[in-house]
């Protein structure tokens, strides 16, 4: 018990702290890097609640795609680091007060809530007890057969997303050069020879 | 104290919601720690979710949170790529120099 | 046949009007010249047949309107009022018609002009065949409309233009005192028809109406009323600042409208509301002191005019005041017998004053004329006729009728009664100076015309000499043999119910026992004028000279009209203007359009502009408007309802 406590409030510190550093390192690469060890924590917080294949999944997606990609960005673009210490912060004013309503109104809901008595039978789906399955395959019962429609939608999704981020970084780099296949093979001879009859001794002209 | 409960979770959930908000709009530099600061949003809004779930017991939570797992990581894509041809195109992504879409 | 002499004038004015160009200048001409005479031919069969007969008649033509308790139809009535009035206007009508062949011979727009002229004749005829307060309005308007018409003939004369608006102004301020007039008419009798008003008229005269918070005997109220229109129509005092400027139309214009027909319109509406005007001494003392004050004044201002027309403009005016007068003081014979005998010589006096700028080329200052008798002989004796008959010497036509009048004046023996006979004894005076100054510096003395006019001076063709000598018979005879029927021992047949008089009002009657110096004193000013006139103009030529610079505030003042158009412009005009400037400019321009369209675009484009400003450019300027929404959103929720 105390030890579930003790790592939930070391998980729940790093990952405030690596968020607060998110936002304010200079290094761009520096906030990735922060940015992973704030997923790395979360994660480590999910399986604190028993959502092992969540964490996992976060690792692998979050961290292993979404950050690495971060970071190919940030270091693909060549962004001058002199320039980016510069910068008042005029809104800290008003950012700070917005900021902290929101935080306040968010403790006043905590504050106030209450779980409704009835809620055992209001569960979509009952979360069967981890002895008997495990979190994994709880999960995929659910997904696989009640939340097909979302799955599929969610990979329609993906696939969006990756044609349009293709369409629109590709560029066609003049100098390169390619082979199309189709138009070598719908050559016809007509443009590809052409017999001249020469006189001797004379060249063949244009 | 030392019993964690929901209170908890949703504590830290909303502390790193409030700070992606504040890289948001606090920051001056470039456009990718805002783009970080969408994805800690995101985070924060899973840990809400599985906390909730596990309360409440319901498993719906966790396969949301898978959802917006994945829409996140789309997100995030194409937010890069549309950056990255910025980039290509003006050449900096300062923050203060994005305002050509100004009315 | 008494349609016939209505109606036959419009159909010629609807097809010179019309189909001028058609039937051309000769046509046009031919037209109405020939409607008109035969219009005064059966006018006079009219007239004798309204003589046969014992009492008014009337000639339904067809229904006008006939809704609640209003019951109009067009009709006519035929009486000695409306036959006299009838013979007057045909007959100078016609003369009129005949002399502008003449006249208008160079016009252009000779087909436009003689429909003018026939539909004037109409309308005029529509007003004194009336036999209901609203036909008569309708023939008060139609007059109206066509001196208008008329006085703007010359329509591209600026001067023109504004004065045919100055008269039609002012004369819809007298006509808004006539409606006015007719709606208590309504009011207190409950019908327009004359035969029904005049029927109750006796017993109205102690009921009072409540007029602008104020009880007033209502019967005196709608005759002051009616007579506003009047004094509007006539040009007295007060509305009478448009007729000088009617001179801006053609002469035969003047001679037609504001001599003989329209102007006498007002005098001729008093005498057929005699039975009413009977009944409240009050409104005909309003009009016998406006009447003899009128006359005073336009004879002295008569007196220091340049401009030839503008003489005798003024010289028309002051006979109006004199015919007013005599309805003042119920002698409305004496009033109608003027103005039958004014007709005549006062159309000769304006045709001869044309013929005299014909023949000086267009000229019409006076200082500009001189030495022409000899040149222009008749239209000289045609003046010299209607000036003698204007001043009131015996026999001619004037004498009769501006003797009865005032001869009445005296014998009605009310303060009103007096004060009339004696400036109209003093306007006499000023009548014979005037007419004798007028003679004298137009056709004596030496010539200071020009060379070029002086060789042009010619007597006028016969087509327009013809109709001013049946003019000037009229002038020379038709006051001794009318004066036994207007105002002498016959004329209770011969007007028999046309007009009332009530018998202790007869001052006609009563006139007849007046002294022997009552009865001369007006002949005794009259040649005393003419001593007068000859002496400044003729034999002292300095006099005129040195009156001038030695009374000269009192010339300037009679020179500038008494200044009443200045006080009027100062009063109204300017007034006017300014509000509706002040309206178009502030009321329309910035609070009407402001509020409206300029002003919605103006705001607009303003709130565009403002909000515009929010869109900066910069994203987290946009994030963190929607992180304020958000906050408000979320706020919302919290909020218990």
């Amino acid at each position: 018990m105390i030890l579930s406590a003790i790592m939930f409030y070391l998980f729940a510190a790093v990952a405030v702290a690596s968020g607060v550093m998110v936002v304010t390192a200079r290094n761009p690469v520096h906030s990735v890097l922060f940015l992973i060890l704030a997923f790395f924590n979360a994660a480590g917080l999910f399986v604190l609640m028993g959502a092992e294949f969540l964490a996992m999944i976060l690792v692998v997606v979050y961290v292993g795609a979404v950050a690495v990609l971060f970071l190919f960005v940030v270091m693909m673009l060549d962004i001058d680091f002199a320039q980016l210490r510069s910068g008042a912060m005029r809104y800290l004013p008003a950012g700070l007060l917005v900021g902290i309503i929101l935080f306040a109104e968010l403790a006043l809901v905590f504050g106030s809530w209450a779980i409704a008595p009835n809620v055992a039978t209001l569960a979509a789906a009952p979360m069967p007890s981890g002895a008997a399955v495990s979190n994994t395959r709880a999960l995929g019962d659910l997904l696989y057969t009640r939340y097909i429609f979302a799955f599929q939608a969610s990979g329609m999704i993906l696939l969006v997303a990756m044609i349009g981020a293709i369409v629109l970084t590709l560029r066609q780099r003049a100098d390169t050069r390619r082979q199309s296949i189709a138009e070598q093979l719908s050559r016809s001879r007509s443009e590809t020879i052409e017999i001249v009859k020469v006189p001797v001794g004379q060249g063949v002209s244009d | 104290m030392l019993t964690i409960g929901l209170a908890h979770y949703l504590t830290v959930a909303a502390i790193l919601f409030t700070l992606g908000i504040f890289g948001i709009f606090l920051n001056r530099k470039n456009v990718i720690i805002i783009m970080m600061s969408i994805e800690l949003m995101l985070l924060a809004v899973n840990i809400n979710f599985v906390a909730f779930s596990v309360v409440l017991n319901d498993l719906v939570g966790q396969v949301f949170a898978m959802f917006v797992l994945t829409v996140a990581a789309a997100e995030a894509a194409i937010g890069l790529a549309i950056l990255v041809v910025y980039f290509r195109n003006r050449g900096t992504i300062r923050v203060e120099d994005i305002r050509m879409m100004r009315g | 046949m008494a349609a016939l002499v209505v109606f036959l004038p419009l159909v010629a004015a609807i097809i010179a009007g019309f189909f001028g160009r058609v039937i051309g200048d000769r046509g046009a001409q031919v037209v109405t010249c020939g409607a008109l005479i035969l219009s005064a031919i059966f006018g006079i069969v009219v007239f004798c047949d309204i003589m046969g007969q014992s009492g008014p008649q009337v000639q339904t033509l067809a229904t006008w309107i006939s809704a609640g308790g209003v019951d109009v139809a067009w009709s006519l009535r035929l009486d000695t009022l409306s036959g006299v009035m009838i013979l007057v206007v045909t007959i100078v009508s016609a003369m009129v018609h005949v002399y502008s062949i003449g006249y208008m011979a160079h016009d252009p727009g000779i087909p436009r002009f003689m429909a003018y002229l026939s539909l004037f004749t109409f309308f005029m005829l529509a007003l004194v065949t009336a036999n209901d307060f609203l036909q008569m309005f309708f023939g008060w308007e139609g007059v109206g409309l066509a001196s208008y018409l008329l006085i703007g003939f010359w329509y591209d004369r600026a001067s023109a233009d504004a004065a045919a608006i100055k008269a039609f102004v002012v004369n819809r301020i007298g006509d808004f005192g006539f409606a006015l007039g007719i709606f208590s008419v309504f009011v207190i009798f409950g019908s327009l028809d004359f035969d029904t008003v005049f029927g109750k008229a006796p017993g109205a005269t102690h009921e009072v109406m409540n007029f602008l918070g104020w009880q007033v005997p209502a019967l005196t109220l709608a005759c002051v009323l009616l007579f506003v229109g009047a004094m509007g129509k006539s040009a007295q005092l007060g509305l009478h600042t448009w007729l000088p400027d009617a001179m801006e139309g053609p002469t035969p214009v003047s001679a037609l409208i504001h001599a003989a027909t329209m102007v006498t319109a007002g005098v001729y509406m008093v005498a057929r509301l005699s039975p009413m005007f009977e009944y409240a001494p009050m409104a005909l003392a309003v009009v016998g002191v406006i009447g003899g004050t009128t006359a005073i004044f336009a004879a002295s201002v008569g007196m220091a005019q340049n401009d030839i027309k503008r003489v005798i403009a003024y010289s028309t005016c002051s006979q109006l005041g004199y015919m007013f007068f005599a309805a003042g003081v119920s002698a409305y014979g004496a009033g109608m017998f003027h103005l039958f005998t004014h007709a005549f010589f006062k159309a000769l006096l304006f045709l001869g004053a044309g013929s005299v700028i014909h023949a000086m080329s267009g000229e019409q200052d006076m200082r500009r004329m001189g030495a022409l008798w000899k040149k222009i002989p008749i239209t000289y004796v045609l003046m010299w006729i209607g000036s003698l008959s204007l001043a009131g010497i015996p026999p001619f036509a004037g004498f009769f009728s501006k003797d009865s009048i005032l001869a009445a004046a005296w014998a009605s023996e009310t303060a009103v009664g007096r004060y009339s006979f004696c400036l109209g004894v003093f306007t006499a005076f000023l009548t014979a100076f005037y007419s004798w100054r007028l003679i004298i510096m137009t056709f004596h003395g030496p010539s200071r015309a020009d060379h070029e006019t002086e060789h042009h001076i010619h007597e006028s063709p016969w087509v327009m000499l013809l109709p001013l000598f049946v003019l000037a018979a009229g002038a020379i005879a038709a006051g001794y043999f009318a004066e036994p029927y207007f105002v002498g021992e016959g004329r209770t047949e011969f007007w028999k119910a046309a007009i009332l008089v009530l018998p202790y009002d007869d001052s006609i009657a009563h006139s007849a026992h007046n002294s022997l110096v009552i009865d001369y004193l007006p002949l005794i000013a009259g040649i005393t004028g003419i001593l007068l006139a000859y002496l400044c103009y003729m034999w002292r030529p300095g006099i005129p000279a040195a009156a001038a610079i030695h009374f000269r505030s009192l010339y300037l003042f009679l020179l500038n009209k008494w200044y009443f158009d200045e006080l009027y412009d100062r009063l109204f005009v300017r007034s006017a203007f300014t509000l509706g400037d002040g309206l178009w400019k502030t009321g329309d321009g910035t609070l009407i359009d402001g509020l409206g369209p300029d002003g919605i675009s103006a705001a607009t484009r303003e709130l565009a502009r403002e909000a515009s400003r929010l869109q900066t450019g910069y994203v987290y300027h946009y994030a963190f408007a929607m992180l304020i929404g958000v906050v408000a959103l979320i706020t919302w929720y919290l909020i218990p309802r």
